[in-house]
């Protein structure tokens, strides 16, 4: 069983069904046993990064998560769950701490684009993990965002993005795979990543 | 980044109005079995135009929304006739990735700037309708059949202003005409504002596309009757896009 960790960030419903798409029991949960128990976690998240931190620190979950991610099960963050991997964030007034699992910083785009990046967007590989069979070099993938992670060890990155200029829109290191845009709204390229997830989860 | 391709689908009390003539669809009136078939032929988002004429009926599209949301795989907007707060919470919850509002957001502008701090920016979609009147471009609402005091373009900077993240902008002069989309229109409401914007309103070939995005400088094309007998696919017309240097999602 996959968990899809539920700390009231967002609908989680089009990530479990696309892991049940391709063939995989996922359940949104939140108790800290259901996330212990689980072959694979998935952390999600969309909206404010400090928003998302303290929810997590209000469920007790904080140690969990780390706990199982040091433990080498399979883990795939989504969006904030990508962010909040890093030490910090510079969304908001101050500085806020992340889960500090890898050193580096969330920022905001800077320079004339949009914000927040919106649509289909290219993922230009570095680094392939598993959770990358399949999916081509330049295959488009959708994001909504307005802040990217800058991981201080460059050898984690698994692939950029350019809006502007070049970001990291994903990372890969041992059982850890966290991207920035939404596989659950990225079609069948997007399922393809949930389902090479799934397998290594199982 | 790519142009995207958005297939917009009338709905009324949770059937199908105004959509594709799909070939092998079990039930055509079915917007989650049209939203589907869009899906695999690569339409890069869609869009649900809610017509339900009751509100005592708008229970119906919440079903809606939250089948597709467990269907398909692309983000979907929805739009049309939404009024208050709790309808755009509602109809998120549900699994929609955007609202569109009309008529109530320039009835209370405010509801774009409470809806857009709540949730986000990014699902808050301000959709203008759009008629050339005298020397400039007036607002109408009520599914375009009541004229406002109101220059588009300055409505759409102020739609902007107020937290919008993206504008769906309706030519009421192109609308069903199939003679291609007002790019006068499209170029000044884009070079207006830095939020994308989506043509909508008169395409009726593939070179009516890129026109918008060349042309009329949007990020994003809406279509609804282009693809109804099935003389074009959306792979098509991507093909189309890409071969005259239009980055598209294929």
């Amino acid at each position: 069983m996959i968990a899809i960790i539920d700390y009231g960030m967002g609908n989680l419903r089009s990530v479990q069904k696309g892991f049940e798409k391709v063939g995989f029991d996922a359940r949104i949960v939140t108790a800290k046993t259901d996330i212990e128990a689980a072959a694979g976690v998935v952390l999600p998240g969309v909206g404010a990064f400090s928003a998302a931190m303290k929810n997590l620190e209000e469920a007790g979950i904080v140690e969990t998560i780390i706990d199982q991610i040091k433990a080498g099960k399979p883990f795939l963050g989504i969006c904030l769950g990508l962010q909040m991997l890093f030490s910090y964030s510079e969304e908001g007034t101050v500085r806020t701490p992340g889960l500090d699992l890898f050193p580096g910083a969330v920022v905001r785009f800077t320079g004339d684009m949009k914000v927040p990046h919106m649509g289909w967007n290219q993922l230009l590989f570095r680094n392939r993990g598993e959770a990358a069979d399949g999916i081509p070099d330049g295959s488009f993938f959708y994001f909504v965002h307005s802040f990217y992670v800058v991981p201080e060890d460059p050898t984690i990155t698994m692939t950029m993005t350019n809006y502007g200029y070049d970001f990291v829109s994903s990372i890969t290191k041992d059982n850890i795979t966290a991207v920035q845009f939404h596989p659950e709204k990225s079609q069948r390229m997007g399922l393809k990543l949930l389902e090479n997830f799934g397998r290594l989860a199982k | 980044m790519a142009k995207r391709i958005i297939p917009c689908l009338d709905v009324t009390e949770g059937r199908v109005v105004k959509g594709v003539n799909f070939v092998n669809l079990v039930d055509a009136g079915d917007p989650v079995e049209q939203a589907l078939k869009y899906e695999q032929a690569e339409a890069d988002e869609l869009v649900f135009l809610d017509i339900t004429a009751s509100s005592d009926k708008r229970h119906i599209m919440l079903d809606v929304v939250r089948r597709t949301a467990e269907t398909i795989f692309i983000p979907f907007t929805v739009g049309g006739g939404i009024t208050d707060i709790a309808t755009i919470r509602e109809l998120l919850n549900a699994g929609a990735d955007k609202i569109s509002l009309n008529t109530a957001a320039v009835r209370t502008p405010d509801l774009i700037n409470e809806s857009s701090d709540m949730f986000g920016s990014q699902c808050i979609v301000v959709a203008i309708d759009a008629k050339w009147t005298d020397d400039h471009w007036i607002v109408y609402t009520h599914g375009g059949r009541r004229p406002m005091e109101l220059d588009a373009v300055e409505w759409a900077r102020e739609v902007e202003q107020r937290g919008a993240g993206e504008i769906l902008l309706t030519s009421m002069d192109r609308d069903g005409t199939k003679i291609g989309y007002d790019n006068a229109l499209n170029r000044a409401i884009s070079t207006a504002v830095k939020i994308p914007v989506i043509a909508s309103g008169g395409a009726g070939e593939l070179s009516h596309l890129y026109d918008a995005i060349h042309d009329g400088l949007t990020d994003a094309v809406l279509v609804a009757s282009l693809f109804h007998y099935g003389i074009y696919t959306i792979r098509q017309a991507k093909e189309y896009l890409r071969d005259r240097g239009v980055t598209v999602r294929l």
